[in-house]
């Protein structure tokens, strides 16, 4: 055939009598050889097919004239890209507006009308979010004091100031750590879920279903997220302050010979209103973000179920950088204002 | 009326009623914009030009069109509630019933398409039939006058969409219920369809308007010919 392509003659036959039995790929291999053959100036002909050799030439000529022929995709120059990257960012700024103005409008007549919130889809949600999340928070947690405990000892031990692990876990756990590795913990927990199952819902019709119904998916499906998430992350902190907490204090009675009462007696003097209550605020913050990303992406799920996984993977990414920038945000706030 | 998206025309001269009472079909082969026409007559999207009305109303964007049901083409059953709360929550949203009266008309709407007994399954314990059936339970639990079908028959055996279309006609002549059905399956549009309308996408709008049969026998359109004889469009011309 490369010979053939190589040095064409004026006229070719591609005499196929003899063969007996042709498989699809060859068909198409002759038939290619044959338009490329003609391209090039010559006629050329497949002649003497018969029986399933002629069938099988004719479903592949046949199936080849319905393909449109691919054409080259140019790639885009920078202005072009720069204008792409533009209004992508401009639609999506446009969505989360929108979504933030229907969450906004869903909350208010909720706040006029208690009874429009499905209470029993937000207790059942707390306790998916909350309790059953109890167990994985309080081991991250708590190996999450040890940790800083540990690292904190190590420094701290050579200049003779073994219990200042306790004030710095103290601090270091309520206003920072605890928070943020619970919020991460419910992103990629319930985060994660709510933009699965919201996503699922989008592609299974679920939502317009509602729709028709006459339910509007905000009140009936973000709200009660939002609600679960803001009242079970910061109960959840709490409780993860508390377990890494102990976390640092078995670091300081089993590894720097501290005894319990004086750790938690110096741990007490740490834990002020504004320690925890930074902490609680910004933990309150990050439920609320990670419960509006988390629906948001469930709802603008397009494309079935590769679309429910895409979802959920921009889901989480948002989510966690969302994290770190509220977390600054907040700690730059709290240094400002000396809290 | 002309729908479309971002600007750009899907479908246009789209003009049509739909009597009371009637089984009225929307038909075309995939990618017509049948299912995106029938989003705009239950208000999930509106149209570019023109408009839609229901008993003289215009259906509001989003929001649920009075009197009327939609059976979903997956039958878009809530995955996290029982057969009987998802027949319900119609009836809980917008009837003022007692939890007792709501169980009462979930049992008779269950029962009535052949589902009696299921009130406490979950959808993901049903075969597909089942679950096409318990979707039309929900698009009747407010006795609409009009009920939406977008393509009830889609992935039944042959079997199950022969019972099902029973069951339509039953619904339609028993309560009078007006039923406009997006589907492409030729068995159901003749077993039950009073009247159609045909769309394609290369018309980008309506190509034919009236009874299948007469359509079917007498229309002159090889597009029209080729969609009731089940041949490809312009198969002649490839030949």
């Amino acid at each position: 055939m490369r010979e053939l392509l190589a040095e064409p003659a004026t006229r070719v036959r591609l005499d196929v009598a003899r063969l007996r039995s042709l498989d699809a790929a060859s068909a198409a291999l002759l038939l290619e050889l044959r338009d490329q053959l003609r391209a090039g100036g010559s006629e050329a002909e497949v002649s003497g097919a018969q029986g399933r050799v002629e069938a099988i030439l004719d479903l592949v000529a046949s199936s080849a004239r319905g393909v449109a022929p691919r054409v080259a995709r140019k790639s885009p120059g920078l202005v072009e890209q720069i204008g792409r990257n533009t209004a992508q960012v401009s639609a999506f700024a446009l969505e989360v507006l929108s979504f933030t103005g229907e969450v906004v409008a869903a909350a208010a007549g909720a706040l006029r009308d208690l009874r429009r919130i499905p209470w029993r889809s937000v207790w059942s949600l707390m306790e998916r979010t909350g309790a059953d999340a109890l167990p994985i928070i309080a081991l991250i947690t708590f190996l999450v004091g040890l940790v800083s405990a540990f690292q904190g000892a190590i420094t701290l031990h050579r200049y003779g100031a073994d219990i200042f692990v306790a004030d710095g876990i103290a601090i270091g756990v309520t206003r920072e750590f605890g928070p943020l590795m619970v919020a991460i913990v419910a992103a990629g927990r319930s985060g994660a879920a709510f933009a699965a199952e919201l996503g699922t819902m989008r592609v299974s019709e679920e939502v317009d279903a509602l729709r028709t119904i006459g339910l509007d998916p905000y009140p009936y499906l973000v709200l009660p997220r939002v609600l679960a998430l803001g009242a079970m992350v910061p109960i959840l902190t709490m409780l993860g302050d508390a377990v890494a907490i102990a976390g640092g204090a078995t670091v300081g009675v089993l590894g720097l010979d501290l005894t319990l009462a004086s750790y938690l007696s110096e741990t007490q003097l740490r834990l002020t209103f504004w320690n925890i209550f930074t902490g609680l605020i910004k933990s309150l913050a990050f439920a609320i973000a990670i419960a509006l990303i988390g629906c948001k992406w469930g709802l603008a799920t397009r494309g079935g179920a590769e679309g429910v996984g895409r979802a959920t993977t921009s889901a989480v990414v948002t989510m966690l950088f969302s994290l770190v920038i509220i977390d600054a945000a907040f700690t730059l706030v709290f240094y400002a204002w000396d809290i | 009326m002309a729908i479309g998206f971002h600007g750009q025309v899907l479908l246009e001269n789209i003009d049509f009623n739909v009597r009371r009472g009637e089984i009225f079909a929307v038909l075309g082969g995939s990618g017509s914009g049948k299912s995106t026409l029938l989003r705009h007559l239950i208000g999930l999207d509106l149209p570019m030009r023109g408009e839609i009305l229901v008993d003289g109303h215009a259906p509001r964007l989003g929001s649920r069109v009075p009197d009327c049901g939609v059976l979903f083409q997956s039958g878009a059953l809530f995955g996290s509630m029982t057969l009987g709360e998802n027949v319900a929550l119609p009836l809980a949203t917008w009837t003022g019933l007692s939890a007792r009266e709501i169980a009462v008309v979930v049992q008779s709407k269950l029962r009535l398409v052949g589902l009696g007994g299921f009130e406490n399954h979950m959808p993901s314990e049903l075969s597909g039939g089942m679950k096409k059936r318990a979707g039309i339970a929900r698009a009747l639990a407010l006795e609409p006058a009009l009920v939406y079908l977008d393509e009830p028959s889609a992935g039944l055996d042959p079997s199950t969409s022969a019972e099902l279309d029973e069951l339509l006609l039953t619904l339609n002549r028993g309560l009078g219920t007006t039923l406009v059905i997006v589907t492409h399956e030729l068995a159901s549009i003749f077993a039950i369809a009073e009247r159609c309308i045909m769309l394609d996408r290369d018309a980008k709008g309506p190509i034919a308007l009236g009874a299948p049969a007469d359509l079917r026998d007498h229309s002159r359109d090889p597009r029209v010919v080729a969609f009731f004889n089940r041949k490809p469009a312009g198969g002649e011309a490839q030949a």
